[in-house]
């Protein structure tokens, strides 16, 4: 079996004497998509925290490529190649496609005091990164981000994170605010960053997206893995049961959840 | 650039005649733009960079005491009180950017106490050393070439606003600073998280602001042959509204070092339009006004557009 990139052992954190997750194990492989579920308060963002080197854990290790390290901070972490997505994405909707894309990592040509901003470079490396993504709308790298749609803007923050050398991906609540049509295009994205062998945490309380492209799936629920198994091992059903609640809230399912649910 | 067209033909098919096209009236408008411009093009770039500064008139008016007190009240080489002044300047502006970036508290209040401490400091360090607050300082050699001189009727200033216009061109279209600058102003957040650092950028453009504030103050006190307190106090309001005029967000990352050229250089037309025309010149502010209100509304609908609201 390969090494995870990156593993949390038996990691707990308190946040002033309140637990936030308890003894948690994880591990998370190149080329596989890992679903984090659980409803709001459960630890997802500790999680992501502690993965993105934002919190350092209470008890416990994280590992990376098999070996302990303690990240001093988010720098730290995406030097190792872990980087996060947010929910509200890490945009800048009044600057170009191009300037966005190469931020704090700009091409540069020229000599000392003319060494300067290669915009075309940025442009050309945006745009192919988009397209291999499966964004062709976007041709023009001067286009503002302020005119894309909200999965054109998760394509180009992901294709950012990736262009710059991320292993590990943290897509937290990528599909929260979007509409359909805009969801299944994040989905899409996911699976071509899965493809290129990235591992993606993919962050959720959604179960029919988790579902529809997660390999392995953990489900938290306050501050413990309620269950941690893979695709074939459970439905969605019984997916959205154990995030849920179980029977407690089965009764607040509607009729085609609950028929979904049963089988 | 629209703004600037539009007024310079008006004030010349109704001032032209009265000496507003003439070269003397022409150096007279690119003089006003360009002692305006020079402070102007900083405060839009820390704008774009999400902060205002409203110390930068206080400055203007504290190097000029400098200078005027080191060459004037006390005759030494005029470089000694150039060279305090902008050191001064460097001073402030660093501290308002350390003092910003460290307590995060908005730009607009450290600014204004600042603005206070130097005007009413450097006011008290003169009537303390000179017993006055207006001190002549005459200029003479290089000092004065660089300063104060004149091309056929052009002042040097308007040649340093060019060049400095063109260097913040430059740095804010074509370098990765540039760049950190509309982000930071964009979302600070987004850009810390990108790798930007902010922090750094924040000061820079400080510094900036009081360094262009001090090169102002050098000129027109050189050029008047006077050093006074109140020198250039209009600056914290018409700064701020050139940068606006030539089309800089208030909220930030938007905007351009040309636009704010030509939102001064519309402030210049339309001072010195109204003054050719005859009218009272306290009617220029009352259209610099309206034209800013104008700008602003226009500046919130492109923003909404850009955004994609439309």
């Amino acid at each position: 079996m390969t090494t995870p990139i990156i593993e949390l052992e038996n990691v707990t954190k308190r946040f002033f004497g309140v637990t936030a997750i308890s003894d948690l194990s994880l591990q998370l492989f190149p080329g596989e998509v890992f679903c984090l579920l659980g409803e709001n308060g459960a630890g997802k963002s500790t999680v992501i925290k502690i993965l993105t080197g934002v919190e350092a854990p209470t008890r416990g290790q994280v590992r990376v490529d098999g070996t302990v390290v303690h990240f001093a901070s988010p720098r730290d972490a995406r030097e190792k190649g872990i980087a996060t997505v947010y929910q509200e994405v890490g945009a800048l909707p009044l600057m170009s496609v191009a300037r966005n894309f190469v931020l704090a990592a700009e091409p540069q040509k020229g000599r000392g005091l003319f060494r300067r901003l290669d915009l075309q470079e940025a442009s050309r490396v945006a745009l192919k990164s988009l397209r291999d993504l499966g964004i062709s709308r976007v041709a023009d790298g001067g286009q503002l981000v302020g005119t894309l749609s909200g999965g054109e803007r998760q394509a180009l923050a992901i294709g950012r994170a990736v262009h710059f050398g991320a292993r590990v991906l943290v897509l937290d609540e990528p599909t929260a605010s979007l509409g359909v049509r805009e969801s299944a295009t994040v989905l899409r994205l996911i699976e071509r960053v899965r493809a290129r062998g990235v591992a993606v945490l993919f962050i959720t309380h959604n179960a029919y997206h988790a579902y529809a492209s997660g390999d392995r799936f953990m489900v938290l629920r306050r501050g413990r893995a309620l269950a941690t198994f893979n695709k074939n091992e459970r439905t969605i059903g019984e997916v959205i049961e154990l995030m849920a609640g179980g029977a407690e809230l089965k009764s607040l399912l509607t009729g085609t959840e609950r028929a979904i649910a049963s089988g | 650039m629209v703004s600037a067209l539009l007024v310079f033909v008006f004030f010349a098919a109704t001032a032209g005649q009265n000496g507003f096209l003439t070269s003397l009236g022409t150096a007279n408008w690119l003089d006003t733009a360009s002692d305006l411009g020079i402070v102007a093009l900083p405060i839009g770039m820390l704008m774009i960079g999400g902060e205002f500064d409203l110390s930068v008139g206080s400055v203007v008016g504290a190097s000029s005491m400098i200078v005027a007190i080191c060459s004037g009240y006390y005759s030494f080489n005029p470089w000694i009180g150039t060279s305090l002044a902008f050191l001064f300047g460097a001073l402030v502006g660093a501290a308002n950017g350390l003092i910003v970036v460290r307590t995060k508290l908005p730009s607009f209040i450290v600014t204004l106490a600042m603005m206070l401490m130097v005007m009413g400091g450097m006011l008290g360090l003169a009537i303390a050393l000179t017993g006055s607050s207006s001190i002549s300082a005459v200029p003479s050699g290089s000092a004065q070439a660089l300063f104060a001189s004149n091309f056929l009727q052009f002042h040097v200033s308007i040649l340093q606003w060019i060049v400095l216009a063109a260097v913040a061109t430059y740095v804010m279209q074509r370098t990765a600073f540039g760049n950190w600058v509309y982000a930071t102003g964009g979302s600070a957040e987004t850009a810390r998280l990108a790798g930007v650092p902010v922090a750094p950028v924040k000061i820079i453009l400080f510094v900036c602001a009081a360094l262009a504030a001090v090169l102002t103050g050098v000129n027109e006190t050189l050029t008047f042959q006077n050093g006074n307190i109140t020198l250039g106090a209009q600056y914290v309001f018409t700064g701020i509204a050139a940068a606006v005029i030539g089309g800089v967000l208030l909220t930030g990352g938007y905007g351009s070092p040309i636009g704010t050229m030509f939102g001064a250089l519309t402030y210049g037309i339309v001072s010195l339009g109204v003054f050719y025309l005859g009218w009272n010149t306290d009617l220029a502010n009352f259209f610099i006004g309206l034209l800013l209100l104008l700008a602003v509304l226009a500046n919130h609908r492109l923003r909404e557009l850009a955004m994609g609201r439309a």
